[in-house]
């Protein structure tokens, strides 16, 4: 049985469950596109040739798949197809959701998506990011999400640059009534992260969020800010940041690769968390993330509300993203 | 390779060719495979590209580049020329409106940028263009949203529009337009509140201000750094809401920027600013050649003087300059100098990322750091004196100073002509000052780059 025949039997029981349900909610329009194309496109064909194979590498890369990752796929599809003398479109399709899965799933550790907490003392998760990705919404729901699961979070606006991040990060805090670390405006990112560290220690915090700027990877300067931040960290708390949490727009074309490996030079990135999967976009950039960096996606946000963050689980993405019409 | 300039891939076709330097039918089609890559890497949208490189094919034979001694260079040439083209044929001034104020409106996708662009273009219009400005936050969702742009205002000094946020925007909108009329403002800037591609409540409110404000210009905030999907969403806003113009935002970023390409491609919007640095002065206009060449990768003279900035020590610089312009620069002042520019990065780097320049080889580059370095080990063989004095150096000094650096006298005069050339230079910069205008580039690093010999 293919994987996608498997996936499709494991989601399609009626006893479906709440979040798979979310995911097929929350890319719904995403579905929209990458498995009606699919789905006509193998219609339109008897049998699989080259055309075929182009049509189905414009779908990848029109998903922001990425040029790399998309071309060697088609590739081994190929190589595949003839190896095995399989002409049907539609067990194509099912064969390229194979080798997504198994690309996906062996490059890079094995993934576990929650948190991983310290046995003693906090645990302090960073967050980074380029502008405008997310950050300070996908934090808010972090926190929702730990405190919810009985953990006493604290918040560290570490964004002092731009202007209103921090009071938006307090209004989150106040929503959440959690307990929240703030700096000077315009002060030493460092320092906040010093103070949040010192309060983490003596107010028994479970789990310690560090809020950053957003900034662009190829800004040196801002970059070994994050290095700083980074450094008075685990100076306080014996390995810390024990996570780092890349967040990653599923808008996000080409440049996610870029940004990842930036970001991984200045901490040791541990997850990413994509956000705006709601929208149209596909976020096929984390596939190529994770085929260059190993870095693997722990959390996907599927909505604007607090509650609206699910873990990441590759099976739910690529059926979520790939059932078929009949399914809805 | 992921990412290589178009410059190193076709580079890489032509080592394959093995001496082949003329375009054959079947070469060219492989350089247009590379070409594809590098678009695509560009994120530009995966139909333009495939029309774009059709169009690039059949201008190229109808150009005869076959017999053209450098073809590949050709080649790259009609990209960059028909990008260009197609990016910057408008006219990308803002309308303005004439008897009221004029209302410019920022719409897009959450995150794009529309807030600090709000400010940027506030502070463009007040301090490049004396206009009286007032900024409207019609984001009453985003937690901060208009905290944020009230921070900005007063950092700018630019009058914002204190909002009800219980209102709707669509009355905050019209009443931010009363207080323009009424007070006599020439622009009022309207930023409204970001959501994901597709949310019709959102476009109902955006079609709602327009309807009741009639805005002179309606811009979308695109990100550099967007997919493929960017695309849809230029065309979803377009469809709702007549877009006059888009603003591209983070092109500071290394992102290539193919969006820009392919949403000018497929709708015709003009693109008017881009955002090019953290700060509120920096918004620019925006330089179709310069996204050419970042779209095929070829670098950028930006974000060369962006590195330039950082590597080179500004108050040492001052002090150079001073010391060069009173005549008292010696072969050290040279040398550190030198060195300098070479910290931006290595010399087929800074070749790269100057448009128009003649690229260089990579043996010329490796002849231009064999040099350097020549240059290095000759003055270091010389005594403190004869480093501040070279004019005074004799035969047998230069002589020895070949000997004790293994180099020849060729060598050793080849450094005192460069050092001579730079101070002739010097004495043309003090005429410059003296007659108040200062010459093209300013001084940094001049010494420097002329030193690299060009």
């Amino acid at each position: 049985m293919g994987l996608f025949s498997f996936l499709k039997n494991k989601f399609s029981k009626k006893s479906k469950d709440e979040t798979t349900e979310k995911y097929q909610k929350g890319l719904a329009k995403s579905r929209a596109n990458f498995a009606s194309k699919l789905d006509s496109l193998s219609k339109r064909y008897k049998e699989v040739n080259e055309e075929y194979f182009e049509e189905l590498e414009q779908i990848l890369i029109e998903s922001d798949v990425g040029v790399e990752l998309s071309l060697r796929l088609i590739e081994e599809l190929l190589e595949k197809s003839k190896q095995e003398k399989i002409t049907e479109p539609s067990k194509i399709n099912e064969m390229m959701i194979d080798e997504m899965f198994v690309s996906y799933t062996t490059s890079g550790e094995a993934i576990e998506n929650e948190i991983h907490f310290q046995k003693d003392g906090p645990t302090v998760l960073l967050v980074v990011g380029v502008n405008g990705v997310g950050k300070t919404t996908s934090i808010a729901k972090l926190a929702y999400r730990y405190q919810h699961q009985g953990k006493k979070v604290l918040l560290v606006a570490g964004d002092t640059f731009r202007a209103g991040a921090v009071e938006q990060l307090k209004v989150w805090a106040d929503r959440l009534k959690c307990p929240i670390i703030v700096g000077q405006e315009n002060g030493d990112p460092a320092s906040v992260a010093y103070d949040g560290a010192k309060y983490a220690i003596q107010n028994n915090i479970d789990l310690v969020i560090v809020d950053t700027a957003g900034r662009l990877q190829n800004k040196k300067n801002l970059m070994m800010e994050l290095s700083k931040i980074d450094r008075v960290l685990s100076r306080e708390i014996p390995g810390a940041p024990h996570e780092a949490f890349l967040i990653v727009d599923a808008t996000t074309g080409q440049n996610g690769v870029l940004q990842a490996k930036a970001f991984k030079e200045v901490t040791e990135l541990s997850g990413i968390v994509i956000t705006k999967m709601d929208g149209t976009s596909k976020g096929g950039i984390i596939l190529s993330i994770r085929d260059e960096l190993g870095v693997p996606v722990r959390f996907i946000g599927l909505g604007e509300k607090m509650e609206d963050l699910e873990e990441f689980d590759l099976d739910k993405y690529l059926y979520g993203l790939l059932v078929g019409k009949e399914e809805e | 390779m992921a990412f290589e300039s178009l410059t190193d891939r076709f580079g890489a076709i032509f080592k394959k060719l093995r001496g082949q330097s003329r375009l054959t039918e079947k070469n060219m089609d492989e350089m247009l495979k590379e070409i594809r890559v590098a678009l695509l890497e560009a994120d530009v949208n995966f139909k333009v590209v495939k029309a774009f490189t059709n169009d690039v094919k059949e201008r190229a034979l109808g150009q005869d580049v076959y017999n053209k001694v450098n073809p590949s260079q050709m080649l790259v040439k009609i990209c960059h020329d028909e990008i260009e083209e197609l990016l910057g044929k408008d006219n990308t001034d803002i309308a303005y409106a004439k008897g009221h104020p004029t209302a410019i409106m920022l719409v897009g996708l959450q995150g794009a940028g529309k807030t600090t662009s709000a400010g940027k273009l506030a502070y463009l219009q007040k301090n490049k263009l004396g206009k009286k400005v007032l900024l409207a936050p019609l984001d009453v969702y985003r937690p901060a949203a208009i905290d944020q742009l009230r921070t900005i205002a007063k950092e700018i000094d630019v009058d914002f529009f204190e909002v009800d946020p219980k209102k709707s925007p669509v009355i905050l909108a019209k009443q931010a337009q009363e207080k323009a009329v009424n007070e006599g403002y020439d622009v009022v800037i309207f930023d409204t509140a970001g959501r994901l591609a597709i949310d019709e409540v959102l476009m109902d409110e955006l079609k709602n201000i327009i309807k009741e404000t009639h805005p002179d210009e309606v811009l979308l905030l695109v990100d550099a750094m967007s997919g493929q999907d960017a695309v849809n969403v230029a065309n979803t806003f377009n469809n709702d809401l007549r877009l006059t113009g888009l603003i591209m935002s983070k092109l500071d970023g290394d992102a290539r920027g193919g969006a820009a390409l392919s949403i000018k491609y497929l709708t015709g919007i003009p693109i008017k600013f881009a955002g090019v640095g953290e700060k509120l002065t920096d918004l620019d206009i925006f330089y179709p050649d310069r996204m050419a060449d970042r779209i095929l990768g070829m670098g950028d003279v930006v974000t060369l003087v962006e590195k330039a900035k950082e590597a080179i020590d500004e108050k040492q610089a001052a002090r150079d300059a001073r010391k060069m312009l009173d005549g008292e620069f010696t072969l050290d002042d040279m040398l550190r100098q030198m060195k300098q520019v070479q910290k931006i990065g290595s010399l087929g780097f800074i070749a790269k990322m100057i448009p128009g320049m003649p690229k260089l080889t990579d043996e010329q580059q490796e002849a231009a750091n064999r040099e350097m370095k020549n240059f290095e080990a000759v003055i270091n063989s010389m005594t403190r004196y004869e480093r501040a004095h070279p004019e005074s150096l004799r035969f047998s000094q230069k002589n020895r100073i070949a000997k004790g650096s293994g180099k020849t006298n060729a060598d050793v005069n080849r450094v005192i002509k460069k050092y001579e050339q730079s101070k002739e230079m010097m004495k043309r910069l003090k005429q410059y000052q003296k007659s108040g205008k200062m010459p093209p580039g300013g001084l940094g690093g001049m010494g420097g780059m002329g030193g690299l010999g060009f």
